[in-house]
């Protein structure tokens, strides 16, 4: 463990806490303006937020302990992920302790916390969004893996600073077909895991057709907050890690100075912005699929990441 | 202490506590009869233990069997299966304590607890063909008389029929693939068995793979051949499934392991693929039902029969890499094999106990009548959360760590293995992770549905919280799912004497499972304990990070819950599990082919106007309706022409005496 490293972790889970609710007001801000609207300014979410955590709780009759604690384990292992994956080093102290599907293990955790919540509130809507969402991230998992694997059989090795820091050292592999049909169908993955379109429609107010938002119709106040704060910081470290994934360049690594740290804080921030931009500019032309169209969608991304360790191995054998 | 001596203890043990529970006093027989199978299991554990520390006496007993006698011989492989057998053993005799308490079962099925149990801790420890078949079938018919607990029921008089069918067609496959085995080897110990395997023809070698692979299969649950596991486990009483389906099935592993794997192997590739694609299609097919499952208990079962599916990827892996040359990685996927054995023994015990503890408590098993228990029964609510935690495979649950190393195992053996591993490494990524995925989905159900939200019905709403006994027994085996959740480091003393004694593991260096998993030759690394500690970490930081602001809020207040303006809500309201389950359903209609029924009644006079909708959707097991339906149809077939045989003249039944006789002489001669 080296002391850039440590330091690099506390920043990226510093810039991952102060930064997500920045990236979900931007991505809005992108879609009013090209929807034609003013929208609220990019700064809305942390206003949303601090006004959410001033509000009294209110505790909706006969929940249990499970619905209160569901927001906590959600927060709690969003900022474990943050702390692992490499957002600004490579070098994180924790990337030993929990490799890619780990990773992908932990964020099953917060979505499981969270439909268990929505199943706790005895609504019809807290039932449906728990198992809608339990359906998708059921048939997101075997593409998350896959690609995965594609992405580790080169490095040998599923952790991910270690594939990372592969990929800095043989920018070539970037260009791969591999890599390239890996990284669709990690992009598939990405948004239907932060509960994106076409998957799911974050900015819907019909109950029925809702997904994530079905499941959290019962919080209020600050566990609402904290909701919101930690689905903002998942989508921020997916769309970090998808971007170092593919496009690695200004990452710090065990040996890197304060300087280093910073570029690689300034690339990740500038690299997150621009999937960001273009994950809210896609989406502006998107509309919501229906629920049972989903399964197609990941089944192609599935064929993807199929696809993508097959041609790993077949361009990587000799001969 | 010696062999023999632990062996006649067990013995002793065993005949003790099968005449205390007959002889016991009605009062005291709960008691007496947790305390027997308690007992029994300890000692299991103590020869267990003493078997991996090594050099246990083989104990032989000449007069015992007939013509063949009776070989006991325990190495560490033995050893943990008998610690695992055993602890299940523990665990389930105090909580028949209790549970036996609420008169759910009898005298007769209490005294056969000790005796199932003994059977299970004997089969690891045979060490001839006779002994192994013998108490194989001691276990199976033990077995059964606890299956028939409740045999007034038809329910379980038919699970009772499945079991007894299936688990005989298993035993014979088991019987002939062995005696072959033997006689083409011209010995029956395992030892001899062992030496001679390798100058056995391939044909003859193929022949006992596949007809032991299918006998131990069946007991193990593989599709097709588990139809007779969803129906007899969920039908035994609770402790009794517990531990059918934590410690027996365990040894339909141990049979491939013993016979397959050591005594025959290593194989050919295609016996790895064979049992590899065995083991894919039933953790998908299993986890497909337990998904859409309504019955908690049948739920389970078919999670059962998945997870062995899972392991035996691990073991077709563990095959097709050692006979692919890649020993090191075969060493992971062994490993893989025996952490997830013994993870899914700890939650498979404590999700059966919980749920033996619910039905013991509301008479129910259907999940759509349940809800509410959360706060009617918390601590089974708590055990069955850790359970369902252990069984969606994920993070903190104790079946993470075997689902992790099974994975490293399929990565990193692509580079070595040649086309065919190459297409079929990623496929069984797939399997495993989709396995997961929708296991995780059948536990969430289990559990949201099943014991939070309120109560769907009457039963549910005056259920109370299980006595101490029950308690404890669900206690120690949830103490049990933790430590292995977060400290998988204490099986590694038993893994290093099992790994070598195993073909996949044997001249290698082996998977360290310190603090920080680390495997060699694959650069992966995880570590559960840290993993843990840092969702703790966050979590505190997430409610230090909530404290902001908190001084100026109101206090907090309850309220009703939203129901878009329209009045209060019903628990009829809720979603139910078969509800949960539809969109899963849907997706994987194809698989399931449920039956439905839609009828649509028109007014006569207006015939574009709806009176009546009547929709009924029913989910059978597709493998058990389309295979299993033409045999017992030909077999009822077949028996109704031999019927005609006897038309109940003694003149006719004299002739085919006679002619019996002649045949038998003819072919004598």
């Amino acid at each position: 463990m080296s002391a850039a490293g440590a330091a690099g972790m506390v920043l990226q889970v510093a810039a991952t806490a102060a930064g997500a609710p920045l990236v979900v007001g931007g991505m809005r801000q992108v879609r009013a303006r090209l929807e034609g609207r003013a929208g609220a300014g990019w700064a809305q979410p942390w206003r949303d937020l601090r006004k959410q955590l001033g509000k009294q709780r209110i505790d909706p009759a006969g929940t249990t302990v499970v619905f209160a604690a569901a927001p906590f384990l959600l927060a709690g292992t969003s900022l474990l992920i943050a702390a692992i994956v490499p957002a600004v080093t490579t070098a994180s102290p924790l990337d030993p302790v929990g490799d890619l599907f780990a990773v992908v293990g932990l964020l099953l955790v917060g979505t499981v916390a969270l439909t268990l919540a929505g199943i706790d509130t005895g609504t019809a809507f807290g039932g449906m969004g728990a198992s809608r969402e339990v359906t998708i991230a059921a048939l997101v998992e075997p593409t998350v893996l896959v690609a995965g694997f594609a992405l580790s059989v080169p490095v040998h090795s599923s952790n991910l600073g270690e594939i990372v820091a592969a990929t800095v050292g043989d920018p070539g592999r970037v260009a791969s077909p591999a890599a390239m049909l890996a990284f669709a169908a990690l992009a598939v993955v990405v948004v239907a895991e932060t509960g994106r379109l076409p998957v799911d429609n974050p900015a819907t107010h019909l109950e029925l057709t809702m997904v994530h938002e079905a499941m959290i119709l019962e919080y209020t106040g600050p566990r609402l907050a904290l909701i919101e704060w930690a689905a903002a910081v998942r989508l921020t470290v997916l769309l970090a890690l998808l971007a170092n994934l593919f496009v690695p360049w200004g990452v710090a690594d065990a040996g890197s100075g304060t300087v280093g740290l910073l570029v690689g804080l300034l690339a990740v921030a500038g690299k997150v912005l621009v999937f960001a931009v273009v994950l809210a500019g896609v989406e502006v032309f998107l509309a919501k699929l229906r629920l049972f169209r989903v399964p197609e969608l990941l089944a192609g991304s599935f064929l993807l990441g199929l696809l993508a360790v097959t041609t790993s191995y077949f361009l990587a054998a000799p001969g | 202490m010696s062999g023999p001596v632990l062996a006649a203890v067990l013995a002793a043990v065993t005949v003790l506590a099968c005449l205390a529970v007959l002889a016991a006093p009605s009062r005291a027989l709960p008691s007496v009869a947790g305390a027997g199978a308690g007992v029994v299991g300890a000692v299991g554990v103590v020869y267990g233990v003493a078997a991996i520390s090594g050099g246990l006496a083989p104990v032989s007993v000449g007069w015992l069997v007939p013509l063949a006698g009776l070989r006991l011989a325990a190495d560490a492989t033995s050893g943990l299966f008998m610690v695992v057998t055993g602890a299940v053993g523990v665990v389930v005799g105090i909580y028949t304590a209790g549970y036996a308490a609420h008169g759910h079962m009898g005298r007769t099925p209490l005294s056969v607890l000790p005796l199932f149990l003994a059977c299970m801790l004997g089969v690891p420890l045979a060490d001839s063909v006779t002994t192994f078949l013998f108490l194989w079938e001691l276990m199976a018919l033990s077995s059964l008389l606890l299956v028939l607990a409740e045999a007034r029921r038809r329910e379980v008089r038919d699970a009772g029929v499945w079991c007894a069918a299936m688990t005989h067609l298993g035993f014979v496959a088991v019987l002939v693939g062995l005696v072959v085995f033997a006689a083409a080897a011209g010995a029956e110990g395992f030892p001899e068995l062992s030496a001679s395997a390798a100058s056995l023809s391939p044909a003859t070698r193929s022949a006992v793979f596949l007809l032991t692979v299918a006998g131990f299969g069946s007991k193990a649950g593989l599709v097709p051949l588990h139809a007779w596991l969803p129906r007899a486990h969920p039908e035994a009483p609770g402790p009794v499934s517990a531990l059918m389906s934590a410690a027996m099935v365990n040894l339909g592993i141990y049979g491939i392991l013993r016979v397959d794997v050591t005594l025959l192997g290593p194989g050919p590739r295609w016996w790895g693929l064979a049992l590899l694609a065995a083991g894919a299609v039933t953790a998908v097919y299993g986890v497909l039902q337990a998904a859409v499952a309504t019955d908690l208990k049948r739920l389970l079962a078919y999670s059962t029969s998945e997870n062995m599916g899972l392991i035996c990827v691990a073991l077709g892996t563990a095959m097709l890499l050692t006979a692919s040359g890649i020993p090191a990685v075969a060493a992971v996927a062994m490993t893989a094999a025996l952490v997830h054995l013994v993870g899914h023994a700890a939650f498979k015990s404590l999700g059966f106990l919980a749920a033996g503890a619910v039905a013991a408590a509301t008479g129910l098993r259907d999940l759509d009548a349940f809800g509410g228990l959360a706060p009617r029964m918390p601590t089974t609510t708590a055990a069955f959360g850790i359970a369902a935690l252990g069984a969606s495979g994920l993070p903190l649950g104790c079946g993470f760590v075997g689902e992790w190393l099974l994975l490293q195992s399929l990565v990193h053996a692509l580079p070595a293995g040649g086309t065919m591993v190459a297409l079929v490494m990623p496929l069984t990524v797939g399997v495993v992770a989709l396995t997961t995925g929708l296991g995780t989905a059948a536990m969430v159900k289990a559990f949201g549905v099943g014991f939070l939200a309120r109560p769907r019905s009457a039963e549910a709403e005056r259920a109370s919280e299980v006595g101490r006994a029950m308690a404890v027994g669900m206690g120690l085996a949830a103490l049990a799912c933790g430590v292995l959740a977060v400290a998988p480091a204490v099986l590694a003393p038993a893994l290093s004497r099992v790994l070598p004694e195993l073909p996949a593991g044997a001249g290698t260096p082996q998977p360290r499972l310190g603090a920080l998993l680390r495997l060699p030759g694959v650069g992966g690394s995880m570590s559960p304990a840290l993993l843990a500690l840092g969702v703790a970490a966050g979590v505190l930081l997430a409610f230090g990070a909530t404290q902001w602001r908190a001084r100026r809020r109101p206090a907090p207040r309850t309220a009703e819950l939203w129901a878009c303006g329209g009045g209060a809500l019903t628990a009829r309201m809720q979603y139910t599990a078969t509800s949960f389950a539809e969109p899963l359903q849907r997706v994987f209609d194809g698989v399931l082919r449920p039956d439905v029924e839609l009828a649509v009644t028109h007014y006569s006079q207006a015939p574009y106007l709806v009176a009546k909708v009547t929709y009924r959707s029913r989910l059978r097991d597709t493998v058990e309706t389309s295979l299993y339906t033409p045999v017992i149809r030909a077999v009822a077939a077949a028996a109704r022409i031999a019927r005609r045989a006897h038309m109940g003249s003694i003149h006719a039944y004299l002739a085919y005496g006679a002619a019996g006789l002649i045949v038998a002489l003819l072919v004598a001669r």
